[in-house]
């Protein structure tokens, strides 16, 4: 950051020091929150990435260095491998459903009159719940023998499910759960989005023929929902790249490693095994598969988005 | 081209009664303005008409047929918004071409991914083109084809709302307060061409407003409403000159109409402030009347006021505004609760006086209205005539 000012030799002593002055009071001002951001932020990033490049271990008296060593070992890990393809197909699941699902109910909750804030509220429940305290109403409603879910489904005829302990249905079933959690979420920001939307439009679309619910949608509604859009599709990827708590309390990662995923194996290595400077490398890795998302996602929509 | 025809509409929201039984005809190509106060049930009067409102009783006849069950873009109108309502995210060209599009094109055509496919889909948007081309040919808005709404000025959004109420050559235009968001100049340029608009086009136009002026300069006729009723339907002139009602006298006309308390006296003749006038009304016109009387047929009386049959009165001069062409002198009445009294007159009749001056203030009897105490107008008999001590307006 450079300040363009007028040399102080060129300009009367008075006014040199005034611009000194002038400039160091904006230093000082500017100072508490860069001070802020170095400590919360940068440090710490910056402490990752000198672990990243050690062997330290939790507790250890000592570590060597090496290099871009975890990087090549991660990335040659099987485990590691898995886990990141996991993620990735978590993301996808709960992105799209979250997505669209959110959408959905805020599009049908919307011009409910007095009903519209008791469904807000249902919806919205999940959000404030701890997904670990739920998830425990989840393991019962989804268990094989006593939960009722199997139950339906033997009463309609068909073998029960294990979902959770199925290599084939353990992953997609966290996903659907992510879904179920962040759905109120994206409801409500889209909820927002709908508001802004002037009611005119929709009565000059309704004189100009159209008025069908295909046609309004595509062409008002989705469209000026593209600001709110956007943010909705970046938020729910970031939240989906960071399921962990289903699978830690839940799963564990298994059945057989199907639903291994970075962050856990995260928590494992650095938590459990004590390898805190092959942690640091994958929390590395993690962050720069969010930031690459985010950045793909960002410039590629903001040039279809109407602001 | 079509006629209006509404019959006994009534509309209320909750409790509040909106629109009590309004009848209204409008002929064919007329140009007719509803104007009245905010919340009179003109701005209701025209969504039920378009079709975004559903009366709870009565009938909407467009073109002879009746349309209440048919939806907004059936009726074959077009309507103008205040806020113009344009779709912000689409360009001008595309704001104007969706009337086209909806009603030429199926819906699989309109589609994403679909429309690629479809057959004959090139051919109508090549003919819808042409056609936006044209309307913007006449709105002057050629170069402006490929801009956004949030790009153009605002009295460029008001003639694509406008291109974009053309393009599907409409029976009915509704406009609701259209020039309501325009600056004072730009509403005046507007004017004229929204009257010419409606000369060139020949459709029916239907104009909603709350500016009495705008009322004057462009319709036909006038529909002056209240309270959800329509208290006058005529000719500007005729709503000017002849008003029906103390309301309608006081909306119409800037400055407002002056109102004098008159009393009948014995015969039904009127006395002003003690002073019998060359005016008598029916006796059953009650104990006291008011007399209206327009800034304009107001006059200074020079020399001694109260000659034989000339009305009069004495004010004190608060104030001369100076509107260039003209001046509005601004009175008030001493000793007396009635509110202030103006009067128009040229700019040398103004430089004669002074303010704080006592004045007399002289009008014809025949120019002046008279109302009965429930404020409906009633005519007067034996009407006295100009007198020789009023000086005419411009000196």
């Amino acid at each position: 950051m450079t300040l363009v000012l007028p040399s102080p030799a060129r300009v009367a002593p008075a006014a040199g020091r005034r611009l000194l002055l002038e400039r160091f009071t904006g230093l000082g001002f500017a100072l508490p929150a860069l001070a802020l951001l170095v400590l919360t932020i940068l440090a710490p990033l910056a402490v990752l990435v000198v672990l990243s490049a050690t062997n330290y271990e939790f507790g250890a008296v000592d570590m060597d260095w090496v290099g871009l060593g975890n990087f090549q070992k991660a990335l040659a890990d099987p485990i590691i491998r898995r886990s990141l393809l996991n993620t990735l197909i978590y993301v996808a699941i709960v992105v799209p459903g979250g997505v669209l699902g959110g959408l959905l109910i805020a599009v049908l909750v919307h011009r409910r009159g007095k009903m519209r804030s008791v469904y807000e509220v249902i919806y919205f429940l999940p959000v404030t719940s701890t997904l670990i305290a739920m998830a425990t109403v989840w393991q019962f409603l989804l268990h094989p023998s006593l939960g009722p879910i199997n139950g339906l489904i033997k009463w309609l005829g068909f073998a029960p499910v294990a979902f959770l302990s199925e290599p084939t249905t353990a992953l997609a079933t966290l996903a659907v759960i992510g879904v179920w959690q962040i759905l109120g979420f994206n409801m409500i920001l889209f909820l927002a989005g709908l508001t802004a939307i002037p009611r005119d439009l929709y009565e000059a679309a309704d004189i100009d023929g159209c008025s069908g619910g295909i046609d309004r949608f595509l062409t008002i509604t989705w469209p000026l929902l593209g600001p709110t859009t956007m943010f909705v599709v970046i938020t729910t990827m970031i939240t989906a790249f960071k399921i962990f708590d289903t699978v830690a309390v839940m799963t564990r990662g298994g059945p057989v490693g199907s639903t291994e995923v970075l962050l856990y194996n995260i928590y494992l290595e650095g938590f459990q095994y004590f390898h805190t400077g092959y942690a640091a490398a994958l929390t590395f890795i993690f962050l720069a598969v969010i930031l690459l998302f985010s950045a793909a996602q960002t410039f590629s929509l903001d040039k279809k988005v109407h602001y | 081209m079509a006629t209006v025809a509404l019959s006994s509409i009534a509309k209320s929201f909750g409790p509040t009664r909106v629109l009590g039984g309004v009848d209204l005809d409008i002929a064919d190509g007329e140009f007719l303005t509803l104007v009245g106060p905010s919340g009179c049930g003109k701005s209701t009067m025209i969504r039920i008409i378009a079709g975004l409102e559903h009366q709870d009783s009565g009938s909407v006849a467009i073109g002879g047929q009746g349309v209440d069950h048919l939806r907004p873009h059936e009726r074959r109108v077009a309507m103008v918004f205040q806020s113009y309502a344009l779709y912000p995210h689409m360009s001008v060209r595309q704001n104007i071409a969706l009337p086209l599009t909806m009603s030429r094109l199926r819906l699989w055509q309109r589609l994403p991914l679909l429309r690629q496919l479809s057959p004959g889909r090139r051919e109508a948007m090549r003919a819808i083109q042409a056609d936006v081309a044209a309307v913007a040919a006449q709105l002057q808005l050629e170069q402006l084809l490929d801009r956004k709404p949030a790009q153009l000025s605002g009295g460029q959004r008001q003639r694509v709302a406008l291109g974009r109420a053309m393009v599907r050559s409409p029976d009915v235009f509704l406009m609701d307060e259209p020039l309501s968001n325009l600056d004072a100049k730009l509403r005046v340029h507007m004017r004229t061409e929204l009257a010419e608009l409606h000369k060139r086009l020949g459709a029916t136009f239907v104009y909603v407003t709350h500016d009495q002026v705008e009322a004057m300069t462009m319709s036909d006729r006038v529909a002056m409403m209240d309270s959800g009723m329509i208290l006058q339907l005529g000719t500007p002139s005729q709503l000017y000159e002849k008003p029906a009602s103390l309301k309608v006298a006081q909306f119409i006309g800037s400055p407002a109409i002056n109102l004098l308390p008159a009393t009948v006296a014995a015969g039904g003749r009127l006395e002003l402030f003690g002073r019998p006038l060359a005016l008598s009304v029916a006796p059953e016109a009650g104990q006291a009347v008011t007399l209206g009387v327009r800034p304009e047929a107001l006059a200074l009386v020079q020399g001694e006021p109260g000659g034989t049959g000339s009305a009069w009165f004495s004010a004190r001069l608060r104030r001369k505004e100076n509107l260039g062409s003209e001046y509005i002198l601004h009175f008030e009445l001493a000793g007396r609760d009635a509110s202030g009294v103006s009067m128009r007159v040229s700019p040398a009749i103004a430089a004669s006086v002074s303010e704080a001056a006592e004045l007399a203030l002289g009008f014809d009897e025949a120019a002046c209205h008279v109302f009965d105490a429930q404020g409906q107008r009633i005519e007067p008999r034996g009407q006295g005539s100009a007198t020789a001590s009023v000086v005419p307006l411009r000196a």
